[in-house]
């Protein structure tokens, strides 16, 4: 995937071989390999969307990315810096600054008893100090993601709908200015008929700004509509990444094509005849490695690679 | 079409009374389910699509029956004794609510949960019934073995499966499922989308209304969609109708907001529609699209009347002759 980047710019999170292993139980320890061995990188400016099923670990890499959770082996890189390392309060506050998620649930997001304008207020608190015209550039963020600033400041969050909270948050993110956005499933519980704004809001910041998003999802018709670059992962593993569009209209791994199978799409219906079974791709994708076995995690095209095989 | 009418629903009004007032959130729909068919319901959140639901099955209290008919195979359930009707559920007329995969009780396991359920209506929870299960269980690719599993151990899938076994065990006529493919991954969504047009194909259910906000698996399952906005029906029709030549400003606008798998930013940016849907609290009349609507005018302060295109396909706007049917998507 970096061959097909502009080599020269450098990404700004870089992922080697990451790995996170959850322990659970007491007297009988069981280990959950939630990402295995998965690396990635993020360019500024482009969004690489990251889909997955439910418990396929996509989650987690967001969360490590934002240190919520610590990696059990591999790198993950800032910039060059070792995300692990960024230690000390001063180092959090500088990291934070630049690395920020807006998540799916936007009414936990916000303190219920604080109204906008104290939300945004703590923001300079914490990040912008020496910020003078706060009210000024807020305004300006607020009418940058189509609010009013009349209308949302003096609210409580309970008084807005869910498509403004999103915007309030990604008008957090603009303010803050940062480089990563980590957006983990942002519209899905929004409707259909406000999701769209949202969406597009994030692609202009994206582009106009120089953000670089992981844009995490399981609708693919939305990873199709807004990302430049897709990975897909299933149960941890990272099965098939690349840019969007040869991923989208080449899919290699059996998984892959399930899920493209499953996809309800308006305009193409699916195959009634075929009897769809989807614990079926469990023996496809054995198969799958059987027969490519050796052959690893390969390069298919400058920008396209699918995992042949587990070995 | 001369298609036996199994549900009619006539002016049908539930309101949540709450102390503010009335929230009014299902507000005079009339719409037939026939025989055979997979009637699409979708909208919004908050457009009553749900409450349609609560009110047709369950009403518990602040949902409130206001007026209207509900006429299920000759007989008003909304005049029904609330022990007649119970009568009918599970066997006639079956629910699979929303969030049913929380339904399962954490500490029983499965065939517990089962037997509890049916002897509730009134059905011995023997070795026969039981015989029954497993065979259903395997139509929809689940190994018996689940029957002695805890909920936990189960994924949502298999679970939402297990749900629906269990609501359709009885070969009802009409089944309302709401949102059953909300929470689950895609592939298990095709699978439970599936397995509801299969159950009508063997026979095995009558009919079904699918409740979604999501119109793209209603474009794979329905075979008629209707689409409500706040409280009211805004349109219906044969799927393909609906999706292809919508009438509804509010309708097209919805559709055109639908991302599909080939569209991309740089070459066709989809628009949503401004605005929230409005407050149904005390709601006054007239078209309650019209805070959005492009092609507002006065009139619109003025409840719309249901007009038929054709025999199949009616509408609720003042404007639809002058708008047209061209979509820009």
């Amino acid at each position: 995937m970096k061959a097909l980047a502009d080599r020269r710019v450098q990404p700004v999170i870089s992922a080697e071989n990451l790995t996170k292993v959850f322990s659970s139980g007491v007297f009988f320890r069981q280990q959950t390999t939630a990402v295995n061995n998965v690396s990635f990188e993020m360019y500024p400016g482009t969004i690489l969307s990251l889909i997955g099923e439910s418990g396929s670990g996509k989650t987690t890499i967001g969360r490590m990315i934002l240190k919520l959770l610590r990696p059990t082996s591999g790198k993950l890189y800032y910039k060059g810096q070792d995300v692990t390392e960024i230690r000390g309060k001063t180092a959090l506050r500088e990291y934070y600054r630049r690395v920020q998620g807006v998540f799916q649930d936007p009414f936990s997001s916000f303190n219920p008893l604080f109204r906008v304008d104290r939300a945004f207020d703590m923001v300079y608190d914490v990040f912008l100090p020496d910020v003078k015209n706060r009210e000024e550039r807020t305004r300006e963020v607020l009418q940058a993601v189509n609010l009013n600033p009349d209308r949302v400041l003096h609210q409580f969050p309970h008084q807005l709908s869910g498509g403004q909270l999103q915007r309030l948050l990604i008008a957090r993110a603009l303010l803050l200015d940062v480089e990563v956005l980590v957006a983990d499933e942002l519209i899905s519980m929004l409707d259909a008929s406000t999701r769209m704004g949202v969406l597009n809001l994030l692609v202009d910041i994206c582009k106009n700004n120089g953000m670089s998003v992981l844009f995490i999802t399981h609708d693919l018709a939305l990873g199709y509509y807004i990302s430049d670059y897709t990975m897909i992962m299933h149960r941890g593993r990272l099965v098939e990444k690349g840019a969007t569009r040869e991923v989208y209209h080449n899919p290699v791994h059996p998984y892959t094509r399930m899920l493209f199978r499953s996809v309800p799409d308006i305009g193409e219906r699916w195959d009634r005849s075929e009897k769809f079974v989807p614990e079926q791709v469990d023996e496809e994708i054995a198969e799958f490695y059987a027969k490519n076995r050796g052959r690893g995690l390969a390069q298919l095209s400058p920008s396209h690679s699918v995992l042949m095989s587990l070995e | 079409m001369a298609a036996e009418v199994i549900l009619d629903v006539q002016e049908l009004r539930a309101y949540y009374r709450i102390l503010k007032g009335d929230v009014k959130a299902l507000d005079g729909v009339s719409f037939q389910v026939r025989r055979g068919e997979i009637l699409g319901i979708a909208g919004e959140s908050g457009c009553g699509k749900s409450t349609l639901a609560h009110t047709l099955m369950l009403r518990k209290p602040p949902l409130r029956h206001i007026d209207g008919k509900a006429i299920f195979l000759g007989q008003d359930i909304m005049t029904m004794s609330k022990e007649a009707f119970r009568q009918r559920r599970l066997r006639d007329i079956s629910i699979i609510p929303q969030y049913a995969l929380d339904a399962l009780s954490p500490t029983k396991k499965i065939r517990t949960f089962m037997s509890d359920i049916v002897r509730e209506h009134g059905i011995p929870a023997d070795k026969k019934f039981f015989e029954r299960v497993e065979e259903r269980l395997r139509f929809v690719n689940l190994s018996p073995d689940v029957l002695d599993r805890y909920p936990i151990e189960l994924s949502g899938g298999m679970k939402q499966r297990i749900i629906m076994v269990i609501s359709t065990i009885l070969n009802p006529e009409l089944v309302i499922a709401d949102e059953i493919t909300s929470a689950l991954d895609v592939s298990s969504q095709r699978f439970a989308a599936s397995l509801l047009v299969e159950l009508r194909d063997q026979g095995i259910i009558g009919s079904a209304m699918f409740i979604t906000h999501d119109l793209a698996i209603l474009y794979q399952i329905a075979d008629r969609l209707m689409i409500m906005y706040g409280g009211h029906i805004v349109e219906m029709g044969p799927i393909d109708e609906i999706v292809y030549r919508p009438r509804h400003p509010y309708t097209k606008a919805l559709i055109d907001s639908l991302p599909r798998v080939g569209v991309q930013y740089e070459e066709q940016k989809l628009e949503g529609i401004k605005g929230t849907p409005p407050e149904l609290l005390n709601i006054g009349p007239g078209c309650r699209f019209r805070f959005r609507c492009p092609y507002k005018t006065s009139k619109c302060e003025q409840t719309p009347i249901t007009e038929h295109i054709n025999p199949e396909h009616s509408i609720a706007c003042w404007h639809y002759t002058e708008i047209g049917s061209e979509s820009v998507g």
